[in-house]
């Protein structure tokens, strides 16, 4: 049963709207203590619209999403975060008005305690400690993409949620990106990737879910799935 | 020495016209609110000031401790209450009910206190002035006045990058979703910016009161001279607000010297000008695209 103290983060037949548009047609999905989950599906199968319905920038109903065995479904954004969940949005999303260590220093807002100092995620990014004074905008793509982590980070989450961290990098950046995952996770940081790329993903993760049009059409250890498992969930022939 | 003259009390003038300013240009920034009631808030501010000196007989520069606490606080309210439910992806609905508050405000105001002039008299303050050789004379008013234009956005320009507050400021200004997800709450935010904002509204409008003959009917005339100084300076940039008041305030004093009644049309050429050379305004906060 989901909602025992092991399970960090659970959705229970989670739907999610653009207007009329139906997006999300019932998602169950759990994610334990400490494990590193992937989802992966094609374009537009609603990954980042459920991502974004569990931190609270779409509506949901109360029981619809649970944390830690309480639920959250009808909490706003900033209470979320306050709450241990983070995002390392889609696009990375840096403030252009902030500098990079201001943006940094953004991340630890609602003043959680935890792990995550500055200067560990320096340690983490030694680029962002170099560049900290320049607008975050003004960085590479993947010095952004460890701006938005280590932002993220700030928050001392329990859960990192990540939307497509390889989006747009050169396969050696991504590989230096993902290399920080178990850094993250020896901190016991649970973790949450979101990946086009099926590859990347099935190398980190301890359990994979695969969505295909607003459903989950497949889940299972990467060890359990076959590739034409994957591809039909994937793809749906 | 006369034109000198005339350019010192224009800029001492551009200072009033900067306090009315920085709040509309502090608001626009942060929230891309354009608040049209903000002209009658700076008169609500003098009437408050007027009830106070009345009532109390307090010396108008005293009454500011409370006048300025309170018009924050009606700020965050308005903000909390009103102004917050009407921000979206449509910028009508801010327009319109700001609008409608800008003739409740005057209606209220009429009603109230009547459709009379009225003055803060501030005694020997009026008057008081150094002077300098021998015919140039800088009253200490409009001195005190511009300075506190000066030290009013220096401390707002330390707000905005030296703290947690103004960094949060910056960061809903660019993209308040995000900023959510860092644990703002943009409603909050907003109207701490909203009571920042009156709080220096409830200066000008008593400075303003002290200067000039107030009534219920004058607030658009000041909302456009506070238009005028944030578009003339640039959108965003507070200094630049500084330098529009400037600007404004010494158009017009040279204006008056040319003609008695071109005081107010000189300020308007002015602001004219600068937009056909510069549409963005002189100072533009340089990120935005
Ligand atoms: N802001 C939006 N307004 C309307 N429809 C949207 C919006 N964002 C996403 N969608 C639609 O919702 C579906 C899921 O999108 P999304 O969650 O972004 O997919 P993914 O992240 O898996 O690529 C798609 O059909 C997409 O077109
Ligand atoms: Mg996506």
């Amino acid at each position: 049963m989901s909602g025992t103290p092991e399970t960090v983060l659970a959705t229970h037949e989670l739907t999610a709207f653009y207007g009329d548009f139906q997006a999300l047609f019932g998602i169950d999905v759990h994610v334990g203590r400490g494990e590193t989950v992937a989802i992966i599906g094609a374009n537009g199968a609603g990954k980042s619209t459920f991502l974004r319905s569990v931190v609270g920038q779409l509506p949901s109903e109360r029981e619809q999403v649970t944390h830690e065995g309480k639920p959250i479904g009808h909490l706003q954004a900033h209470e979320i975060v306050r709450r241990g969940i983070a995002l390392v949005p889609e696009g990375r999303l840096l403030f252009p008005s902030l500098s990079v260590e201001e943006n940094l220093r953004l991340g630890a807002y609602g003043k959680r305690a935890g792990p995550w100092k500055i200067e560990r995620v320096h340690e983490l990014f030694p680029v962002l400690r170099e560049r900290r004074a320049t607008p975050g905008t003004a960085l590479s793509g993947g010095e952004q993409q460890m701006c938005a982590i280590g932002r993220a980070l700030m928050s001392n989450p329990t859960l990192l949620l990540c939307d497509e961290l390889s989006l747009g990098l050169a396969p050696v950046i991504i590989r230096q990106i993902y290399a920080v995952l178990p850094v993250i996770v020896s901190e016991g940081t649970t973790i949450v990737v979101v990946e086009q790329d099926i590859n990347q993903a099935l190398d980190v993760a301890d359990r994979v879910y695969c969505f295909q049009e607003g459903r989950v059409s497949l889940q299972g250890r990467p060890d359990d799935l076959s590739r034409e498992d994957v591809a039909t969930a994937y793809f749906g022939v | 020495m006369e034109w000198l003259d005339a350019i010192i009390q224009g800029v001492l003038l551009g200072g009033l016209y900067a306090l009315f300013a920085t709040g509309l240009s502090l608001i626009f920034g942060v929230m891309r609110l354009v608040n049209i009631a903000h002209g009658d808030l700076i008169v609500l501010a003098a009437f408050l000031g007027l009830a106070m000196v009345n009532g109390t007989g307090v010396h108008p520069l005293i009454s500011l401790v409370v006048i300025v606490p309170v018009m924050a606080a009606i700020g965050y309210a308005l903000q909390r209450g009103i102004l917050n439910l009407t921000l979206g992806r449509d910028i009508l609905p801010p327009l319109l009910v700001t609008f409608g508050l800008s003739i409740i405000i005057q209606n209220v105001l009429l009603e109230v206190f009547s459709a009379d002039t009225q003055r803060l008299k501030a005694g020997a303050l009026e008057t008081a002035s150094i002077a300098i050789g021998e015919q140039i004379a800088i009253g200490w008013f409009p001195l005190i006045v511009f300075l506190s234009a000066v030290g009013v956005i220096a401390a707002l320009q330390l707000v905005l990058f030296r703290t947690r507050l103004g960094t949060a400021f910056r960061a809903t200004s660019d993209d308040h979703e995000t900023a959510a997800l860092m644990g703002i709450d943009n409603r909050h935010v907003f109207a701490l910016a909203m009571a920042l904002a009156l709080a220096v509204v409830a200066l000008a409008g008593t400075f303003m009161a002290i200067r000039t003959n107030f009534s219920p009917a004058i607030g658009p005339a000041r909302l456009l001279y506070a238009f005028e100084a944030v578009i003339i300076g640039g959108l965003g940039s507070l200094w630049g607000t500084l330098a529009g008041g400037v600007i404004l305030g010494v158009a017009q004093a040279i204006g008056a010297k040319f003609h008695p009644g071109g005081q107010i049309l000189a300020g308007h050429v002015a602001f004219l000008i600068v937009l056909v050379l510069r549409p963005n305004g002189l100072f533009p906060r340089t990120r935005d695209r």
